[in-house]
């Protein structure tokens, strides 16, 4: 099951790294997840949540990655087509 | 929702379509690993986009496809125990065994429950101390830091009454032995962007070596697809073979360390059989010594028993990649979500599933 | 859609609660206590002349109209969920049903199956709940029957209710009717009610909550019908959701249907649940939704007189009829590529009607 969504954290609670646990936001719905996986996330992050887990913190700079290669690919082809 | 419709664009979908077109000259076959990759590819129509040269192999990434028939059996015999509340992930419940399945354990009256995360069965466990309570572990490396955990968590919290059926299966060992086998045809992979997510992509970096084939770490959504995809056959076209990362935004090189720690705290790697494929040496993982007492087929002393699969069945095809979910005779005839032969036809993750929801009829897919 | 009033209890349970707290098996046995029940319960609250001649039939005349006659069960589990209970479910989904065929609802006729040991308090509640839904309805509830089985035999309650409606006007409204170049319109976001429920049994909390979408769409039939409006079918969207709708008038009237995914609404937080339990909010059950085929040329009014209406704020065209066979759905994916949008094989959200 490797079924994972993104979602916000909104909250969190627990001192102890191990069972700290946050409210997530997920598109409006909230659900609990544990963030023991993620020790450097906090309210506002975005995280990956798999079986009430986050897995991962959401790089909002690498998020954008997929449209920058996008938009280079564009770029070259405009390049050239105006070269040729 | 944020990081994840913006990834569904059907504008930027077609600018991914056209390079694609642009730049493969020649037919490759590209295996997407992860089952979840596969219900997006049949959902979506990704496949439709691409250059007819280029042929998605879908993998044998499905945990639920790939846990053994014996693994099945053992958690039927548990569930229909008196006493036992069995929990469990929700596609597992229509998967056949050899005679029946949970759901019909449920109907029976077994205390059969789905549950969505492993935490939930510690808790049903903590609430019920006259119940044994069982969580059926099935997964890949995605889902072992969330077993893992529970398990510590009940060892923390010395909970007598709750074990794990343990069926957590490893995807590069799968990998190694699908690409050492003699009719392999894929020439590069996707590789599971959650399960990488955990692992991180080093242990790529061998297998891509050894056997030659780029492996490109790829996420979910169409145009996380669609550029893992052009990022291979880039390679390919090119004459290279290594490991790239498609899926930056949640995948790093060396994955996520704390949850690598705490499965190796709980789990050691052990042999493991995959349902239609066989036995992979090194591709599970079982509890260690130290975590016995939580390990179900000890406690219940399960004993191994003889397994019957259906003849008909050709799950094992399927997920190795060799055949296409509809070329199988049975294929929504005698196999079907209701009445399935094999697993692959239940899962959420099964090829065959993801082909019978979306994609009943030849030619499925109308031309635009 | 605003959040919806709170069924008004008149006053406390006219069943007197100290002496029954819950329903036996002798409320259901003809005697005695059936009787108390019957004319303190369902009497007092279904209150109208029909009900009181306490025949074994109510006996209604009709002048020279056609008459629609429909039947439902109602097993939804849990019996009360944001945004509605099995009560109002019982009314207006047999309500909508009549108005799908274009009738106007007039009477329903109403039949229990409790378990034996439900509070009585519960029952009180959803026949409230059935009140305040058949006065909004505009339908009287002129008969009934009251069974009571074992415990553990049924789930709380079960209800069936069919219903007879007058169609006051010439046009013929079924799957038949379809024709190639109708436009497909639905009148507000799918996959609410389904959603709804499962997010009560997941334990998944919400923002603003997914209320079920369960309402009476009868009166926005009846205005399109006085606005002159041709409607070539209507179908009402319950399980299997959109898909299930579609693929089965497809089927009868053999001709393909063309929609778009992206012009099919969803809210954002339907959208997020069925992401994250794998579903499909296509093939999940709606409660107040129904796909209309109207002709091109009376579309865009249609569109207008259900957009100006509370109850149609959202309704939109997804797609169009063409002439093909043999009959399917077609759907256009968010990424713009077709594929067949075929019928969900199974129960994926078991007992949510």
């Amino acid at each position: 099951m490797c079924l994972a969504i993104p979602g916000k954290i909104e909250s969190v609670t627990g001192d102890d790294p191990l069972s700290r646990m946050g409210k997530i936001n997920f598109g409006g719905i909230f659900k609990e997840a544990c963030l023991a996986y993620v020790p450097e996330a906090t309210v506002g992050d975005y995280v990956i949540v798999h079986a009430g887990f986050a897995l991962s913190r959401v790089d909002e700079d690498e998020a954008k990655k997929v449209f920058e290669y996008l938009r280079q690919i564009k770029e070259l082809g405009e390049l050239k087509e105006d070269g040729s | 929702m944020k990081f994840l419709d913006e990834y569904r664009d059907a504008g930027l979908a077609e600018q991914f379509a056209r390079e694609l077109h642009r730049v493969t000259t020649r037919p490759w076959k590209i295996m997407e690993v992860c089952g979840g990759q596969t219900h997006a590819i049949v959902k979506f129509g990704i496949d439709e986009l691409l250059p007819k040269q280029i042929e998605l192999i879908h993998g044998p990434g499905c945990p639920v496809c790939v846990t053994p028939l014996e693994m099945i059996d053992k958690a039927l015999e548990i569930a229909a125990r008196p006493g036992v509340v069995f929990t469990s992930f929700g596609d597992m419940l229509r998967v056949p065994g050899s005679a029946t399945d949970l759901l019909s354990v449920k109907a029976n009256g077994g205390d059969v429950r789905i549950v969505y995360s492993p935490l939930d069965a510690v808790k049903l466990a903590e609430q019920n101390p006259a119940k044994e309570v069982v969580f059926f572990g099935v997964g890949f490396e995605t889902t072992a830091p969330a077993t893992a955990m529970a398990v510590y968590q009940a060892a923390q919290k010395k909970l007598a009454n709750f074990s794990m059926l343990i069926s957590h299966v490893l995807v590069p060992p799968a990998i190694e032995a699908l690409m050492s086998s003699p009719n392999c045809q894929v020439q590069g992979f996707l590789a599971a962007g959650h399960v990488c997510t955990v692992m991180g992509f080093e242990e790529y970096l061998p297998l891509a070596k050894k056997y030659r084939v780029p492996i490109v770490v790829t996420g979910f959504e169409p145009l996380d697809i669609l550029q893992g995809v052009l990022m291979t056959v880039r390679q390919l076209e090119s004459g290279r073979a290594g490991v790239e990362n498609q899926y930056s935004r949640s995948v790093c090189r060396e994955g996520n360390r704390p949850a690598q720690e705490l499965i190796k705290r709980i789990f050691k790697i052990v042999p493991r059989k995959w349902r239609g494929i066989g036995e992979i040496p090194q591709s599970g993982l079982g509890l260690r010594a130290e975590f016995a007492a939580f390990d179900a087929e000890k406690k219940f002393g399960v004993a191994e028993t003889r397994v019957e699969e259906s003849s008909e069945c050709m799950s094992g095809l399927v997920l190795q990649g060799q055949i296409k979910p509809h070329e199988c005779p049975a294929f929504g005839v005698k196999c079907a979500p209701e009445h399935p032969l094999g697993a692959p036809m239940v899962s959420g993750e099964g090829a065959c599933a993801a082909y019978y929801r979306y994609r009943r009829q030849p030619g499925a897919v109308a031309t635009k | 859609m605003s959040t919806p009033k709170p069924v008004e209890f008149s006053g406390a349970c006219p069943v007197p609660i100290s002496q029954y707290p819950h329903v036996l098996l002798a409320h259901g046995g003809g005697g005695k206590l059936m009787h108390q029940l019957i004319g303190k319960m369902f009497l007092e609250a279904f209150r109208n002349p029909l009900l009181e001649t306490q025949h074994d039939a109510a006996v209604m005349e009709l002048t020279g109209n056609k008459i629609a006659f429909t039947t439902d069960s109602y097993v939804v589990r849990p019996l009360f969920f944001p945004g509605g209970d099995i009560g109002s479910m019982a009314v207006h989904g047999t309500v909508n049903d009549l108005a799908m065929a274009g009738a106007r609802p007039l009477w329903l006729s109403s039949a229990f199956i409790i378990e034996e040991g439900l509070p009585m308090e519960t029952l009180w509640r959803v026949v409230c709940s059935m009140r305040d839904a058949a006065k909004k309805c505009g339908v009287q509830i002129v008969t009934g029957d009251t069974k009571v089985v074992d415990k553990g035999k049924g789930d709380g309650v079960f209800i069936n209710t069919a219903g007879v409606g007058v169609i006051g006007h010439e046009q013929k409204i079924a799957p038949q009717n379809v024709r190639p170049g109708d436009v497909i319109l639905v009148n507000g976001d799918v996959g609410r009610h389904g959603m709804a429920i499962m997010a009560v049994r997941e334990g998944l909390e919400f923002e603003s909550r997914i209320e079920s979408d369960s309402a009476p769409v009868a009166d926005a039939v009846m205005e399109l019908l006085r606005a002159g409006i041709e409607i070539h079918c209507l179908r009402d969207l319950t399980r299997g959701g959109l898909t299930s709708a579609l693929n089965e008038i497809s089927e009868v009237s053999n001709l393909t249907f063309l929609v778009e995914e992206k012009l099919i609404p969803v809210r954002e937080d339907v959208h997020a649940a069925c992401e994250m339990l794998g579903l499909d909010p296509f093939q999940v059950a709606c409660e107040g939704r129904f796909a209309a085929f109207i002709p091109e040329r009376d579309a865009a009014r249609a569109l207008e007189i259900l957009r100006a209406r509370p109850d149609g704020a959202g309704a939109c065209a997804i797609g169009r009829t063409d002439a093909g066979n043999p009959a399917k759905v077609l759907l256009k994916s968010a990424i713009g590529v077709q594929r067949i949008l075929d019928m969900a094989s199974g129960e994926q959200l078991p007992r949510i009607c």
